[in-house]
């Protein structure tokens, strides 16, 4: 298969063995959060209340030190994600509109959750609003047939919001209960394409009663500090209401969410965890914290 | 935050004005601030350790000039040091030697090797050269179709190459469709892969076995995170890359993690992508990404000048 559970390795180095907290297992520990791109202000943050228990001698061994750091960043997710399923609503379809910089696997994503839905019995419909990348209508028809669903599209160069137009009347019309609409990835700092993407967005509201119900930014496990960037930027233009973090497959961490938890307020919502179909996963927090805490070194042992 | 380093810089060496010498403890206070600036713009935690330990070095006992601050100074020191470390002169694609030349992108699924296989084939045609373009991934939807879109639109010959093919037969009967065609450079896209993947990471290897392969192109998105150095290593260890393509260059990621690629695999980064438009190839110049990853673009030209 080519995905791996990055979740399984129970293997934890840094603490193996070790009876007491020193300087040296505070500057790893600096590591382990910096390399999982947590970035300096959050590991600053949560080593300085780690620090500032230790004064307070309410930490007494290494075991309770990593506890608490769990527990403080756990909280950063945990204030918004209490329950960061999706509530569809009453009545008429739940539209998911979907974004992102290029390549984080958008397309992908409406793929997998599209079959997730189905798999709750709902029906579902595909919307092609990204008309700019080569063969990028292909590729979300490919999901499509994967999913057996109708895919609604236009010609390459064709206006994406009136995709958006079509794919929603047509929805309507024919009772579907999900929408997803795929729009073309575009670097955050592209001030047309973002304006391209509040259109869309209008024209959704316009035609359907709180229509998009979700507008999910899908962010690569992969990405540094610049997630932040990402986040805020889309978030200025289209409201952001949750997360998708993709590629966790990988050895890559993701640890660029907690950040963007904490400062946006978002839930993330699902995890990508490869490249087929049922490679999509609910968040869990207390497992992403979990595998954030497993070294690299670990993995290679 | 980091368009300030220089300020912070100057906080450091407030005490220290004019004349003197960079002492130990002054250089250690300031390498803090720029270790931060480093790990801010996405540089490994440990190429930015060893970077800031072997510059604090080479820094102490430096005379301090009259016509920079020390601040400025230092930041002249770091700057300089990570153009070198960057690549010092740009390196380009190397079309002499063995003919045809062939090309292979590899990378993680999204960097961007389609567009970007697209992107050199234009450059190259403009160069005169006869480029044909070989889709070798199967997997990804309507991966083949994307790259016969770009083909088409540059006019370059691209191979028809099926999702019922294995991407090392495609690559063996490109070579002679090549030829038959008349074209002098082959541009293989593969489909993306993680490095964990130990099978799709012996398909590649099996392609370099079946065919001679002039450049293998590891192409990497500029806003990877810590992960870059474990990813390129992996690919570098695996196939021996001969160059790095950084994509997604036009927007507002720092870019440290084409310092740690270049450290950890010691290969050229040999072009720049900036947009998704086939036009939008640049070579690398280590100056500007070095200035980008300080954080300061134009200060440094002013700092330079001095
Ligand atoms: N390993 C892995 N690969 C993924 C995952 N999600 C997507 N991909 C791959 O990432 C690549 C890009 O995915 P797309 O879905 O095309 O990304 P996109 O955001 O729609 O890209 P653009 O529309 O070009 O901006 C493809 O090769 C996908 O197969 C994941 O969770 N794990
Ligand atoms: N903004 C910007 N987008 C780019 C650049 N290079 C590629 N892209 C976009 O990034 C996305 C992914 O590019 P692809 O060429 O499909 O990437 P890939 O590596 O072939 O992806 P897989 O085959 O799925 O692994 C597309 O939306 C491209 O248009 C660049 O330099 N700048
Ligand atoms: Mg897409
Ligand atoms: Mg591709």
């Amino acid at each position: 298969s080519r995905t791996r559970e990055t979740f399984t390795y129970q293997l934890d180095t840094l603490f193996l063995g070790k009876k007491e907290i020193d300087a040296k297992l505070l500057d790893d520990l600096e590591e382990l959060l910096i390399t999982a791109d947590l970035g300096l202000n959050v590991t600053q943050e949560v080593l300085d209340h780690a620090r500032r228990k230790l004064k307070r001698k309410e930490l007494s061994d290494p075991n309770s030190l990593k506890l608490a750091l769990k527990e403080k960043l756990k909280s950063f997710i945990l204030e918004y994600q209490e329950d960061a399923t999706l509530v569809m609503p009453d009545e008429g379809p739940f539209v998911i509109m979907v974004v992102g910089v290029n390549g984080v696997g958008k397309t992908t994503t409406i793929g997998k959750i599209a079959h997730k839905f189905l798999r709750a019995d709902q029906s579902v419909l595909l919307v092609a609003a990204d008309t700019f990348r080569a063969a990028a209508v292909s590729q979300l028809k490919i999901w499509g047939e994967r999913n057996n669903v109708q895919v609604i599209s236009k010609e390459e160069g064709a206006d994406p919001s009136a995709v958006v137009y079509d794919g929603i009347a047509h929805a309507k019309a024919k009772g579907y209960d999900v929408v997803l609409v795929d729009t073309a990835g575009r670097l955050h700092t592209q001030a047309n394409l973002m304006e391209e993407l509040k259109k869309i967005k209008r024209v959704m509201a316009k035609q359907l009663d709180g229509a998009p119900h979700e507008v999910m930014l899908v962010i690569d496990a992969t990405t540094g500090q610049n997630g932040i960037s990402q986040a805020k930027l889309f978030n200025e233009a289209v409201t952001l209401s949750g997360i998708t973090l993709t590629k966790l497959d990988g050895t890559a961490k993701g640890g660029i969410v907690i950040n963007i938890c904490r400062e946006l307020k978002l839930p993330i919502r699902f995890i990508g965890v490869g490249e087929q179909l049922d490679d999509l996963r609910d968040f869990d927090p207390d497992e992403f914290i979990e595998a954030l805490f497993h070294s690299a070194d670990a993995t290679q042992q | 935050m980091f368009e300030n380093l220089t300020d912070r810089l100057e906080g450091v060496f407030k005490k220290l004005r004019g004349h003197g010498i960079l002492t130990e403890e002054n250089i250690e206070e300031a390498m803090r601030e720029v270790r931060m600036a480093l790990l801010d713009a996405d540089v490994n935690f440990k190429v930015a350790k060893d970077f800031v330990a072997s510059i604090a070095e080479k820094a102490v006992g430096r005379e301090v000039s009259k016509s920079l601050s020390p601040g400025q100074q230092v930041i002249k020191i770091v700057h300089q040091e990570l153009v070198d470390l960057l690549g010092g002169d740009t390196q380009q694609i190397r079309l002499d030697g063995r003919q045809p030349v062939t090309i292979m992108m590899a990378g993680l699924q999204g960097s961007g090797k389609t567009t970007t296989s697209g992107k050199l084939a234009r450059m190259l045609k403009e160069k005169g050269r006869k480029p044909y373009l070989v889709p070798a991934d199967v997997y990804r939807p309507a991966a083949i179709e994307q790259l016969q879109v770009l083909g088409e639109r540059i006019g370059v010959p691209v191979h028809p190459s099926s999702t019922d093919m294995n991407p090392v037969d495609i690559c063996r009967m490109a070579m002679d469709a090549a030829a038959v065609q008349g074209c002098d450079t082959l541009i293989i896209d593969t489909a993306g892969r993680l490095h964990v993947d130990e099978h799709l990471m012996d398909e590649l290897k099996e392609i370099r076995k079946a065919i001679h392969l002039s450049e293998i192109l590891f192409v990497a998105d500029s806003m990877t995170g810590q992960d870059a150095v474990t990813v390129a290593d992996t690919f570098n260890q695996a196939l021996e890359i001969s160059g790095v393509i950084l994509t997604k260059m036009e927007g507002d990621a720092r870019g440290g993690a084409a310092l740690s690629i270049k450290k950890v695999t010691g290969k050229p980064i040999k072009f720049v992508g900036i947009g998704e438009g086939l036009d939008a190839l640049e070579i690398f110049h280590p100056d500007r990404v070095a200035s980008r990853i300080l954080g300061m673009g134009d200060v440094l030209t002013l700092i330079e000048k001095a």
